[in-house]
C-alpha cells in the first residue's frame, strides 16, 4: 500500500468505527431489550394529550412578517459599519460613497413597496 | 483613522449582471405601482428581453475587449472578466431568452396565471448564473449560488395548483439548502486550510507552501465538489433530479438543465483549476467516480423510465456524466471540450423540452405510453422530438456528436482510457432508450387500440415556434459546421 492511500486509510478506519459502534449498540439494544407492541406506543404523544388534526397552529402570516424583519436586520448590519466609517470614505471617495448605500436601500425599500402593494402588511 | 482600501470598480466587467438585477427590479417595482386592472405580464417580458438583449449586447463587448487586452478581474479580484465567464455568460442568457420564449405558450396553454414576477425570478435567477460564471472567490461562489437558487426553488413550485410542482419545489427547496450549507462547510474548511477565500489567493498559497497536514484542504475539496455536483446533477447527488424535473414547469425545467449545469460546471471548473491545480491528483480521482457514477446512473436509470420528462431528467444526469469526462482530463483541452458540450447541450434539450411543451397532456405528464402513433397524428412534432433525442444520442451530424467527439478526444489526449470506455458503453446504452422512445412513436398501431386522447393540445404559436427553428438550427449547425463554436470555446478556455 502506498503512502497515498494510507492518508485516506483515516477516513476508512473512522467510518469503519462509527458503523461498529452505532450498528452495535442498536443491534445490543435490540437483542436485550423486550418487545411487547402495543398501538398505544405508537402514539406520537405517548403521555401526552391525544393528537387532533395533522396541522400546526401557528399562522402562515407570521411567516411573510419574519421574512420583512429579516430584511430590516440584515440592512442594519451593512449600514452601521457604513455609518461608521462615512467621514473616512467621504474624504476618499466623495459622492459616491454616499450613492452606493443609497442604491442599497432603495433596493431593499423596493421590496418593501411590493410587499406592501402585495397586501401582506394588512392583519385582515 | 482606520485607512480604507475600497476596491476599484470595474463597471464594464458586472454590466451584464448589473442589467439583468436592474431589469429584475423594474419588473418588480412596476408590479407593485401598477393599478390592479393593468395588464402586467406582456409589459414584463417586454422589459425581461430588453434587459437580456442588453447583457448579450455587454457580453459581446466585453468579448472584443477580452480578445484585445487580456483578462481582467475587478472588485478587489472577486469577479474575473474572461473567455471562459463569457462563454458560460452567452449559454446562461441564451438558453433565458429561449425558457422566456417557450413559457408564454406552455403558461396559457395550461391555464397557469402570468404573473410578471415569472419574468423577474428568471432575470434574477440567470444574473446569479453570470455572477457565477465570473466568479472569482469562494465567497462570491456562494453567493451566486444562492442568488440563482432561490428563484429556482420558487420556478419550480410555479405552478401551485398542482401538487406535483408544489412538490418538486419543496424537494428542490430542501435539498438545495443542504447543499449549499455543504458548499459553504467546503468553503470554510478551504479557507481553514490556505487562510483565503480568493481562488488565486489559494493557488498562490499552495505554489509558496507545502502543506504538512493536508487533511483539511481535501475535506473542504470534497465537500465543494458535492455542493456543486448537486447543482449539476452528478450521481450520487442526483436524487433530486427525476422529481424536480418531472414536477417543475417544463420550461423551468429547460432551464434548470441548460443554464444551471452551465453554472455549476463553471464554479466547478474555475475552483479545480484555477484554485487548486496543485491537488489535480486528487480531484481527477474524484470526478473520474463522479463521471463513471453519472454515465452509468444516468443511462441505467433512463432505461426503466414511462414519463417522457424523467427519461429526460435521467438523461441530464447521463449528460453530466459526459461533461465530467471533459473536466476530468484537467487539461485546457478539457475546459473546451466541457464548453463545447455545454453550449451543444444547452440547445439539444431546451429543443427537447420544447417538444414536450408542445405536447400538452393532461395534468402534465408525458407517459412515453401516450406517444404511440404520435408520428401519425403530429408528423412534424414527432419527427423534432426523433431529432433531439438523436442528437443527445451523439448521432452524426447533429451537434451531439461533436460534443461526444470533444469530450472523447480530451479524455484519450489526457490517457483517461477507462472514462472513455465507460463513455462509449453508456453512449450505446443511452442510444438503446432514446430509440426507444422514437420507435414508440412510428409503431404501427394495434387494430384493437384505443389512440391516447391529447386532453389539452398546445397550438404552437410563434414564439414556441421560434424555438424549436432556434434548437434546430443551432443542433445541425453546429454538427455540420463545428469549428465555429469549437474555435470560440479554444479562446475562451486560453483566456
Amino acid at each position: 500500500m502506498t503512502e497515498y492511500y494510507r492518508q485516506y486509510l483515516a477516513v476508512a478506519v473512522l467510518i469503519g468505527a462509527g458503523l461498529v459502534m452505532v450498528g452495535g449498540m442498536l443491534g445490543l439494544g435490540k437483542l436485550v431489550r423486550p418487545t411487547r407492541p402495543q398501538p398505544d406506543k405508537y402514539v406520537t404523544y405517548e403521555a401526552g394529550s391525544d393528537p387532533v388534526g395533522g396541522w400546526g397552529q401557528s399562522n402562515v402570516r407570521y411567516y411573510v412578517y419574519a421574512l420583512l424583519f429579516v430584511m430590516f436586520d440584515v440592512e442594519a448590519v451593512f449600514i452601521f459599519p457604513w455609518a461608521v466609517q462615512l467621514q473616512p470614505l467621504t474624504d476618499k471617495y466623495g459622492v459616491q460613497s454616499l450613492v452606493s448605500m443609497i442604491v442599497f436601500i432603495v433596493i431593499l425599500t423596493l421590496g418593501l413597496v411590493y410587499a406592501w402593494r402585495k397586501g401582506v402588511l394588512r392583519w385582515a | 483613522m482606520i485607512a480604507i482600501a475600497a476596491p476599484r470598480v470595474d463597471w464594464y466587467s458586472i454590466a451584464p449582471v448589473v442589467t439583468l438585477v436592474a431589469a429584475g427590479l423594474i419588473i418588480i417595482l412596476f408590479k407593485a405601482i401598477a393599478r390592479d386592472r393593468v395588464r402586467t405580464y406582456e409589459p414584463a417580458l417586454l422589459i425581461g428581453t430588453i434587459g437580456l438583449t442588453v447583457t448579450a449586447f455587454f457580453l459581446t463587448k466585453q468579448w472584443s475587449v477580452v480578445i484585445d487586452g487580456g483578462p481582467t478581474d475587478s472588485l478587489a479580484h472577486m469577479t474575473a472578466l474572461d473567455g471562459f465567464s463569457i462563454f458560460v455568460g452567452v449559454v446562461v442568457v441564451v438558453s433565458a431568452i429561449l425558457m422566456l420564449l417557450l413559457s408564454s405558450d406552455y403558461l396559457v396553454a395550461r391555464g397557469i396565471q402570468s404573473r410578471p414576477e415569472y419574468v423577474a425570478l428568471v432575470l434574477f435567477s440567470a444574473a446569479g448564473m453570470l455572477m457565477m460564471a465570473g466568479a472569482n472567490d469562494l465567497i462570491v461562489v456562494f453567493v451566486a449560488l444562492e442568488v440563482l437558487s432561490i428563484p429556482l426553488y420558487v420556478l419550480a413550485a410555479y405552478d401551485r395548483t398542482r401538487a406535483r410542482s408544489l412538490e418538486a419545489g419543496i424537494k428542490y427547496f430542501v435539498l438545495g439548502a443542504f447543499s449549499s450549507a455543504v458548499l459553504l462547510y467546503g468553503v470554510a474548511l478551504t479557507y481553514g486550510a490556505t487562510g483565503t477565500t480568493s481562488l488565486v489567493g489559494i493557488q498562490n498559497f499552495l505554489s509558496a507552501n507545502v502543506l504538512s497536514h493536508e487533511g483539511t484542504l481535501l475535506a473542504g475539496m470534497v465537500l465543494l465538489l458535492v455542493g456543486l455536483a448537486f447543482k449539476v446533477a452528478a450521481v450520487p447527488f442526483h436524487m433530486w433530479t427525476p422529481d424536480v424535473y418531472e414536477g417543475a414547469p417544463s420550461p423551468v425545467t429547460a432551464f434548470m438543465a441548460s443554464a444551471t449545469k452551465a453554472a455549476g460546471f463553471a464554479a466547478l471548473i474555475r475552483i479545480l483549476y484555477t484554485a487548486l491545480p496543485q491537488y489535480s491528483a486528487d480531484w481527477r480521482q474524484l470526478l473520474f467516480a463522479l463521471a463513471v457514477l453519472s454515465l452509468l446512473g444516468g443511462s441505467i436509470g433512463a432505461l426503466f423510465q414511462t414519463d417522457l420528462k424523467r427519461l429526460l431528467a435521467y438523461s441530464s444526469i447521463g449528460h453530466a456524466g459526459y461533461i465530467l469526462i471533459g473536466v476530468q482530463s484537467g487539461t485546457v483541452k478539457g475546459v473546451q471540450s466541457a464548453l463545447v458540450y455545454l453550449f451543444v447541450y444547452a440547445f439539444m434539450t431546451i429543443g427537447a423540452f420544447a417538444v414536450v411543451v408542445a405536447l400538452g397532456g393532461r395534468d402534465d405528464l408525458h407517459a412515453i405510453s401516450d406517444l404511440r402513433s404520435y408520428g401519425r397524428r403530429r408528423p412534424v412534432l414527432a419527427a423534432l422530438l426523433a431529432f433531439f433525442l438523436l442528437a443527445q444520442a451523439g448521432i452524426p451530424p447533429t451537434a451531439g456528436f461533436i460534443a461526444k467527439l470533444a469530450v472523447f478526444s480530451a479524455a484519450a489526449a489526457a490517457h483517461s482510457y477507462g472514462l472513455l470506455i465507460v463513455g462509449v458503453v453508456t453512449s450505446v446504452i443511452a442510444a438503446f432508450f432514446y430509440l426507444r422512445v422514437i420507435l414508440t412513436m412510428y409503431a404501427a398501431e394495434d387494430a384493437d387500440e384505443t389512440i391516447p386522447v391529447d386532453e389539452t393540445p398546445v397550438a404552437v404559436g410563434l414564439p414556441l415556434a421560434t424555438v424549436l427553428v432556434v434548437c434546430v438550427a443551432m443542433t445541425i449547425w453546429v454538427g455540420v459546421l463545428p469549428s465555429i463554436v469549437i474555435d470560440f470555446a479554444r479562446d475562451a478556455s486560453l483566456i
